[in-house]
């Protein structure tokens, strides 16, 4: 049978991609250009037996996803920048609480209100340091509609594998542009479902380390009691301040993420073999990079792209690996020089880096690329 | 069709265009099964102002997903051709609502008119269909996608009651083009 085909906003493909992989409660506060994802999920959650919640704002939008992902639902919520910054403080809870949760961030500039309408990538390093204390963060930034269907499945998966929160990132222009896209059939993606206890209630431990880093999490209203705090805690939940425990959960939640890097992490390469300039390009950005590269090709210039799309944690061993083969990388991105930090860190002066920001609402187009490159090699 | 093939329709926000804009790239991506991107001007200025919708329509996937310099170019109206109607690519093609584009962007390009909106009023007695009818229209002109895909792609967006009104609005837009450029 043929597979069904549609022309989706990538918004609407977001929203469709939560419902492949199970979501079944959203939480949220309009806010362009993220408000189709919720306005589909208003439509078809209840379909699926799931809820849709408009909230106060959107601090109360990110606590109703951690309630309800406590009860065993997957959950979604999804803003731009200016939501994401109030989240903050609760993205912190679920971190340290390790509750699974989604959150979609169709960027925009900023600070503050910035440009609503406009499109941006200048959040990118607030998905790793948005909220405070040491953390893991995991953040996908896919480039096209079909990407973020299935990078949203995939969002759903890490969250409830690794018992954290999960940041998809895609700007106003993949959010808003419409493509085909292919819907997968039911079991094509690989859709993960949270480690639930085997042991009894009451022998039940939210944080119990015996089963490995990632602790099974019961389901409220299943039998199991517990407690959830934001403060550091034991394996009982309860909050403690003793050196040891507080020390081994903290570094045991980093460690849950490094440990796994090599299978959270997902890039794609064009043309890096024999590339004398990468590209590392990510989102919108990464088709006008692929656009300059193959222009640059047809002048003799050896160009590549290198696209992470997991952003973070950041593709750190294959980035060293090209500043030691080629001359130079370049970095465009829709901010005033994030990316181009770790890539710079990472690089450790093996090669030239050049950085393209732009900040006026428009997209990086393939000619600034091209010059770009033209310019560092 | 060349590797890459880009429209931008343009107008007064509320005219239709988006929509235009979208059944076009449904007529290519869904139903010949080509490779569309349609994006849109989306900001304050669309509300009553400018507004604009682009389509990219190549036989590959298509990287840059806005427009780079357009193939062709509809304006419906004297603020939208002084906005968008630039970056026509040299012997491109622009089409003109004929009552409303007074002052003609200049360029090397072909321009072709006719009064869109006057001829959905006072042929179809609806106003309303302008978008369709310079659908229409820009099929014919650019062959992006075949009359009949395009005709199927209208028919699929719109309610059973508006079903003949808007078939007609797509005939008489292509088969006028095709007069013009007889």
């Amino acid at each position: 049978m043929a597979k069904k085909v549609a022309l989706l906003q990538g918004n609407e493909a977001c929203a469709q991609g939560a419902l492949y992989a199970g979501c079944k409660f959203f939480g949220g506060y309009p806010i362009t250009p993220s408000t189709e994802v919720a306005e589909v999920l208003s439509v078809e959650l209840p379909k699926v037996g799931g809820k849709f919640i408009q909230m106060e704002d959107e601090i109360g939008a990110m606590a109703s996803v951690i309630g309800a992902s406590l009860t065993g639902s997957k959950v979604l919520t999804a803003t731009s920048g200016p939501g994401v910054s109030l989240k903050q403080e609760l993205i912190g809870y679920a971190c340290i609480a390790e509750v699974p949760c989604v959150i979609i961030n169709v960027m925009r500039g900023g600070p503050s209100t910035g440009m609503p309408t406009g499109p941006g990538q200048s959040d990118v390093q607030q998905a790793k340091w948005g909220t405070h204390g040491d953390h893991a963060a995991i953040a996908l930034v896919p480039a096209s509609c079909q990407e973020i269907f299935s990078e949203t499945v995939r969002a759903f998966n890490l969250a409830e594998k690794y018992r954290m929160p999960v940041q998809v990132l895609f700007d106003e222009i993949v959010g808003h542009s419409r493509e085909r896209i292919e819907f997968p059939e039911p079991g094509e993606l690989e859709v993960i479902d949270r480690q639930t206890p085997t042991v009894a209630p009451e022998q039940y431990k939210p944080y119990d380390t015996s089963f490995g880093d990632v602790p099974p999490l019961a389901a409220f209203g299943s039998g199991y009691r517990f407690h959830v705090t934001g403060l550091n805690k034991a394996q009982d939940g309860f909050p403690t301040t003793k050196a040891s425990l507080v020390d081994d959960e903290q570094r045991r939640q980093l460690r849950k993420v490094d440990a796994a890097q090599a299978e959270i992490e997902k890039n794609e390469e064009y043309l890096t073999d024999d590339a004398e300039v990468v590209i590392f390009a990510y989102g919108s950005t990464s088709r006008s990079a692929r656009y300059a590269v193959n222009e640059l090709r047809k002048e003799g210039i050896k160009a590549g792209l290198f696209r992470p799309i997991t952003l973070w944690p950041f593709p750190e061993k294959r980035v060293a690996e090209l500043a030691k083969k080629a001359k130079a990388i370049v970095v465009p991105e829709m901010n005033l020089g994030q990316m181009v930090l770790e890539v710079e860190r990472v690089a450790k002066g093996d090669c030239k880096i050049g950085f393209l920001g732009r900040v006026d609402g428009e997209p990086i187009n393939p000619g600034q690329i091209i010059a770009k490159v033209k310019e560092v090699k | 069709m060349a590797e890459r093939f880009e429209i931008r329709f343009s107008g007064a926000g509320g005219q239709g265009l988006i929509t235009a804009g979208i059944i076009l790239a449904e007529a290519a991506s869904i139903i010949e099964g080509k490779h569309a991107v349609q994006s849109q001007s989306y900001g304050p200025e669309a509300r009553g102002g400018a507004s604009k919708s682009e389509v990219i329509i190549s036989d590959g996937p298509i990287d840059y997903p806005k427009a780079t310099i357009v193939d062709a170019c509809l304006a419906m109206t004297q603020e939208s051709a002084d906005k968008y109607a630039n970056g026509i690519k040299e012997g491109g093609v622009l089409l003109l609502d004929s009552d409303f584009v007074k002052k003609e962007p200049q360029g090397d390009f072909k321009v072709y008119k006719f009064p869109i909106t006057r001829t959905a009023k006072d042929d179809l007695g609806r106003e309303i269909v302008a978008n369709v009818v310079a659908l229409g229209a820009m099929i014919a002109l650019t062959g992006a996608v075949s009359r009949e895909a395009g005709e199927k792609a209208v028919l699929a967006r719109v309610p059973e009651a508006f079903l003949e009104l808007n078939k007609k609005a797509y005939a008489l837009g292509y088969e006028k083009v095709k007069e013009l450029m007889k």
